[in-house]
């Protein structure tokens, strides 16, 4: 567990920054920022609270018809006082999200927020490189996003020529009826599951025999 | 004289300098022995493909230590690992890079089947882009089943019309 420790960081930050609120938190101290302040905040706390190294840059897609649909969040460390802070921030439009880069004030957000671009299709303003970084350029989805199923949708191979060749695609592949998983029922497929796992005399429920 | 089938036996006092066999098992032994394999480490199983070509597990004793990362001087690909869609196209120009004959091994869940990965970015089983000759199975095999596995796919050229093929 990260340390928590009682500081005036909050209220220094709310001082500085009137629209800055608190955001519930099990953890770290976490503040909610509007997303037009929120390098101006990110660079308060680099600058003023020593908050030198960006831990993580992700964002939360609160599912469809929600609005604010998308929050950024930023979770910063500061290696000389040995503290964190979460920053969070709601995009402003649903259909098209959009938030300023950090890569000005850490190089390190470059690949972060590559990464959010690529599984969330949250565009960064301003950054200087923003191609998808896991999934291959031309990909059609954003695939952390709540409507992409976990199966995947049916696409088209990365590479032309190879699609033609194998006539193979990216297919959707959901995990009922896949290895390893059993039935909607709760029972086990005994001819196509895994072997080991036709041995049901013992599970999370029922203890292993001696 | 020597057939396809049975181990090569030669007595020179009896057959002098002279060897009388079939192309068809000279070509296969030939192959059979000196099968150099394209390493396709992808995730845990090529720690175990490493594991196979050291010294407690020894795959030189099959002829297949050679392991060459470039496609043009090896004949068998070891698939080991999750093969990525992302992924999925390199490995078929690898593949058809290599130069005939040339034959796949898919080590493991992941490269014969998807695996535990039932998801968007998982090639689901290696067999949809390269035609495989041995799956193995496990997660990840043990080097005895690799090594299994190359008998398995040594004996498969062994009964090989290696001869016709050439000329056809």
């Amino acid at each position: 567990m990260p340390e928590t420790v009682a500081d005036d960081t909050t209220t220094a930050l709310q001082a500085a920054f009137p629209s800055v609120t608190l955001r519930e938190s099990l953890d770290l101290p976490a503040v909610t920022v509007p997303v037009d302040e929120v390098i101006a905040v990110l660079q308060w706390l680099q600058e003023e609270r020593g908050y030198d190294f960006l831990v993580d840059i992700t964002a939360v897609d609160w599912a469809e018809n929600t609005s604010p649909r998308f929050t950024l969040v930023w979770h910063l460390y500061s290696t000389t006082r040995h503290t964190y802070i979460r920053v969070a921030a709601d995009c402003a439009d649903d259909a098209a999200p959009v938030a300023p880069t950090a890569t000005g004030l850490w190089p390190a957000a470059d690949w972060h927020e590559r990464e959010t671009f690529d599984l969330m299709g949250i565009k960064f303003e301003g950054h200087p490189d923003l191609r998808r970084i896991l999934m291959w350029e031309g990909y059609p989805h954003h695939p952390l996003r709540k409507e992409f199923p976990l199966a995947g949708i049916e696409t088209e191979l990365p590479d032309i020529e190879v699609a033609e060749e194998t006539a193979a695609k990216v297919i959707a592949a959901p995990m009922m009826g896949g290895p390893f998983v059993a039935s909607s029922k709760g029972e086990m497929n005994l001819t196509d599951a895994e072997p080991r796992a036709k041995d049901e005399s013992w599970n999370e429920k029922l203890p292993k025999p001696e | 004289m020597v057939s396809p089938n049975s181990a090569i036996a030669f007595d020179n006092k009896i057959e002098g300098d002279i060897v009388i066999s079939r192309l068809d098992a000279v070509i296969n032994w030939v192959r059979t022995n000196s099968m150099w394999p394209m390493p396709m480490g992808l995730a845990c199983c090529a720690i175990e493909l490493m594991g196979t070509a050291s010294a407690r597990f020894d795959i030189a004793r099959f002829g297949a230590e050679v392991m060459r990362f470039s496609p043009r001087q090896s004949d068998c690909m070891i698939v080991a690992g999750t093969v990525t869609y992302k992924m999925a196209p390199h490995l078929r120009r690898i593949y058809d890079q290599m130069a005939e004959p040339k034959w796949v091994i898919a080590m493991g869940a992941c490269a014969s089947s998807g695996g535990m990965y039932r998801s968007y970015a998982t090639l689901q089983g290696v067999d949809r882009i390269v035609p495989v000759d041995v799956y193995v199975s496990g997660c990840p095999p043990r080097p005895e089943a690799l090594l299994d596995a190359l008998i398995k796919l040594q004996d498969k050229v062994k009964r090989t019309p290696s001869l016709k093929n050439l000329t056809a």
